[in-house]
């Protein structure tokens, strides 16, 4: 859809900040989360994980786990049937087949009357493992002789195709121009190496579920996901059920940030359910979150940029290895793509290894890949800067990506906001404002795609005037408050008028999954257009009333009104004068709309950030932070000031403090908040915020989806303040005290 | 296995149960008596979702054991709002959009009114690290300060 009004619109509603319709629900423990649902007859599920990082599974014994007196059903990768295709890995990730490939992997699971018995029963399953030699450094399971996970992945995107398997999944390849004939022209060249350990999304709320599968085969699945129909169709493949005959509703979800995009748990819930034929609930731990969901990418970074004196980029070249876990789809290709998306370069290219490692299979999080390519690319960017003697914000504005630029991955960028988000930056108190001793600055910039996808509203007149808007996309940071303003901006009507709700799957069409920063403008855009929709049925029914033809009618202020003096002279009928004789006029009133949404306008961002090194102990800590980003334009500023703040405080957490730590046995050695700590309020200053809107010109209001970018900028931008801080390039993360105190000390030895 | 029978006071009411000696107070708030407005998020008193007050006292439910609310008095989430009535922080926490998710909520409003029942005019610095103890993954604190900050006043202003 078009924006409405390129000149600029004019809203009664949106860009307010209206208390949000779930609130209440939130803060007086009412909302029901994943865990919070039960039902009557309800057994426990829980699972038994390898041990082993690396193992062949000979044979899983479960007859005196069954024989314990309240043990209703186990379930195996027996009674999962084998799976072939896009579903394989996903299939073969929920329940271990013959080999287990990480530390937590599932092999086993357990339905009993109660947590204690489940627990007992798990320790009474025996699985006679052949351990295997594991690997799980990325540049270690590509070497050759490193121990093999998959004895047919041969490495896709070369040529020719290898004969031998390897645990290098794929090749990726982005770019344009001669990088060489670009170096060849520089003035300054600098090439550097970064490495960036995996880390978590972190929700605070663990995957869980209440499957209830009947003798008649049909299912219903409570479960907290960001998509619940892409759960839906997953766990029918891998069950072998009919989609219709099973029904998912997605509750209330604590946190997701791209990890609760696939299934873990669910259709082993369901497996269980249908064999004990009753409810079965299954609540992961948070040790089992960590060792056994989907956390992101460990990887190294290479990047090479070649600039003239006069700040002028003249070729950027990177080489991405990730490792996405036990199986392949690590998102180096999106790494890749966004590499160099921020800049406008002739002579570009970028180049991902996807690897496969014995660690859990990778899930997305928020802006998937992209934050580990920023990282290497602005990092190198800032040096640049400081080689020519140039101001980084000045080198950023002399080559940033503007209308018309041939991105980096291919496309040609149609309107974008980078540059207004350099330029709000420029003029920011905090880049003016003076440092202190021990303190430095960084500054980075951010790309990200923005999705919009498969999306499906119904949006029904109720009897009194007020509207019922069924969405299928759950609801992760506020969503229904801008779908609530979207719908009563385009009827005319309250706020208050309208109630946002998340459907099920039998409820409403097909939804893609609340990812992609896709929800606000794709469910947004399908709001609008089911408006649109009901408008043109509710100015046919007042002209029915009226007597005149319906194209005699526009609908102006929330009431249908002749459209001129030919039309006739009728007082204005409201929405509820309308609805209150839909009975008489033909039938209940709604407005639909299913679509695949296109024109997701991409997104950019620029963030400043201060930080304190303590000299003596390394320990750094953010002082002043804040995130200029473009959101097209803003359904509800106080939510788009929300996704800016928690994206950039999980870069923090990402640059300064979180990583998975393995062991040399390949156990992950740090599977809880304690060790695997995520910033705390006294961690962090307030995080200021600056909306710039650049309106996307595809969509009605110009809105960008603004979830993903914020998360994009930050590794770089604390980076690049630690290292003018610290006086040394910092170039692996978490910058943790003790290597910013080596760093340190080798740059004053030096 | 024999359990324990517990007569306690929950949010002013007087409460008895039979639990399991090794079940936590969580559990038995979520599991027994419904009251699934705590939330586990940890499990090991790290994330402080499962926040309540023993005696006024801020406790992470999951390290308590149902068998300790024994003539104690706890306090949860479902305490906060007198009949339709929200607490200021209630109250301020949506004015505010001090939650995105909202799971983390009921621990940091039952760590917030801990708090501001100690110290009606704390300062910044003084929430941020009161409530060090609640992990929140979407906000970044930063609204959730605000939210603090602003009902503090507010509730200093009605006294």
């Amino acid at each position: 859809m078009p924006l409405d009004n390129p000149k600029g619109q004019s809203f009664r509603l949106v860009g307010s900040r209206p208390d949000r319709p779930d609130g209440i629900d939130k803060v007086t423990g009412r909302a029901k989360f994943g865990a919070d649902m039960s039902a009557p007859g309800m057994l426990v599920g829980k699972l038994l994980r390898s041990p082993h990082a690396h193992a062949r599974i000979r044979r899983i014994d479960i007859k005196k786990a069954l024989a314990l007196p309240g043990v209703k059903a186990i379930v195996t990768r027996d009674d999962f049937k084998e799976i072939e295709g896009d579903l394989r890995d996903v299939s073969r990730n929920v329940m271990a087949r013959d080999k287990a490939l990480y530390d937590g992997h599932a092999v086993a699971a357990v339905a009993a009357i109660d947590t204690a018995t489940a627990r007992k029963a798990l320790k009474l399953i025996k699985v006679d493992y052949e351990i295997l030699p594991h690997v799980t450094d990325v540049e270690e399971a590509m070497k050759p002789g490193a121990p093999v996970l998959h004895s047919d992945l041969f490495t896709q995107g070369v040529e020719p195709t290898p004969k031998k398997p390897s645990n290098i999944a794929k090749r990726h390849e982005f770019g344009h121009g001669d990088v060489a004939k670009g170096f060849a022209q520089a003035d300054v060249v600098v090439e550097r190496k970064f490495k960036n350990e995996a880390t978590h999304q972190g929700y605070i709320e663990p995957h869980a579920c209440l499957a209830s599968v009947g003798n008649d085969g049909q299912g219903e699945l409570w479960v907290c996901t960001q998509g619940h129909y892409a759960v839906r169709n997953v766990c029918a493949s891998l069950l072998g059920m009919d989609v219709s005959k099973l029904r998912v509703t997605a509750s209330e979800i604590g946190g997701g940030f791209g990890g609760k995009t696939t299934v873990f748990i669910e259709p082993v819930a369901l497996a269980l359910s249908r064999k004990a034929g009753k409810p079965v609930k299954i609540v992961m731990s948070r040790e089992e979150v960590f060792r056994a969901s989907g956390p992101t990418s460990s990887a190294t970074v290479w990047v090479k940029i070649g600039i003239k004196k006069d700040g002028r980029i003249t070729a950027g070249d990177a080489v991405l290895k990730y490792q996405g876990g036990a199986f392949p789809g690590s998102p180096v290709d999106m790494g890749a793509m966004s590499a160099f998306a921020c800049y406008d370069l002739e002579n570009v290219r970028a180049v991902g290894w996807d690897v496969v490692v014995n660690r859990p299979k990778q899930a997305a999080y928020r802006a998937p890949g992209a934050p580990i390519s920023a990282f290497g690319v602005e990092s190198v960017i800032d040096e640049l800067a400081q080689k020519i003697g140039m101001d980084p914000i000045e080198v950023r504005l002399k080559n940033a990506a503007h209308e018309g630029t041939e991105s980096s991955y291919g496309p040609t960028y149609g309107v974008i906001g980078l540059r207004a988000t350099i330029e709000a930056a420029k003029v920011h108190p905090h880049y003016k404002a003076p440092l202190g001793p021990n303190q430095g600055r960084g500054i980075a910039s951010g790309f990200w795609f923005n999705f919009g996808g498969q999306t499906c509203v119904s949006l029904n007149i109720n009897i009194d005037g007020t509207v019922a808007l069924a969405v299928g996309t759950p609801d992760i940071g506020g969503s229904r408050a801008s779908m609530c303003l979207m719908a009563a901006e385009e009827l005319g009507i309250g706020y208050d008028q309208v109630r946002t709700i998340v459907a099920d799957t039998s409820s409403l069409g097909y939804n893609d999954i609340s990812e992609g920063s896709r929800v606000t403008f794709s469910t947004g855009m399908a709001t609008i257009q089911a408006a649109r929709d009901a408008v043109k049925k509710l100015c046919g029914r007042a002209a029915q009333m009226w007597g005149i033809s319906p194209e005699a009618v526009l609908w102006e202020n929330g009431h249908a009104k002749p459209a001129g003096a030919n039309a006739g002279d009728f007082p204005p009928l409201s929405l509820a004068d309308i609805a209150k004789v839909a009975a008489n006029t033909g039938g209940p009133i709604a407005g639909h709309c299913e679509v695949n949404a296109e024109g997701a306008g991409v997104s950019f961002s620029t963030h400043l950030c201060d930080v304190e090194i303590d000299p003596e102990t390394g320990f750094t800590r953010v002082i002043r932070y804040t995130v200029i980003q473009d959101a097209g334009k803003a359904i509800h500023p106080s939510y788009v000031e929300g996704q800016y703040q928690g994206g950039a405080v999980q870069g923090i957490g990402w640059a300064l403090n979180e990583e998975y730590i393995y062991g040399a046995d390949g156990k992950l050695q740090n599977a809880g908040f304690l060790d695997y700590r995520i910033p705390v309020a006294s961690d962090l200053p307030m995080i200021d915020t600056v909306i710039v809107e650049v309106p996307n010109p595809g969509h009605p209001y110009g809105l960008r989806g603004v979830g993903e970018t914020s998360i994009v900028p930050p590794l770089a931008a604390v980076a690049n303040a630690v290292s003018a801080a610290a006086k040394v390039r910092m170039t692996e993360i978490p910058m943790s005290p003790p290597k910013i105190l080596k760093a340190m000390g080798e740059a004053q030895r030096r | 296995m024999s359990k324990v029978r517990v007569s306690t006071t929950i949010n002013g009411d007087p409460v008895e149960y039979l639990c399991a000696a090794e079940e936590t107070l969580l559990d038995v708030l979520r599991d027994r008596l419904g009251l699934t407005g705590s939330k586990e998020g940890c499990g090991t008193g790290d994330c402080g979702a499962c926040s309540v007050t023993l005696d006024g006292r801020l406790v992470c439910s999951c390290l308590v054991l149902g068998a300790e609310a024994e003539g104690r008095e706890v306090r949860t989430v479902e305490g906060i709002a007198k009949g339709d009535q929200l607490h200021p922080l209630q109250r301020k926490f949506i004015e505010h959009a001090a939650l995105q998710c909202g799971i983390c909520t009921p621990g940091f409003l039952v760590a917030s009114k801990a708090l501001l029942e100690r110290n009606p005019n704390p300062t910044e610095h003084e929430i941020r690290f009161w409530l060090a103890g609640n992990l929140c993954r979407c906000t970044g604190y930063d609204k959730i300060v605000r939210a603090v900050v602003s009902a503090a006043a507010e509730m200093r202003e009605s006294r």
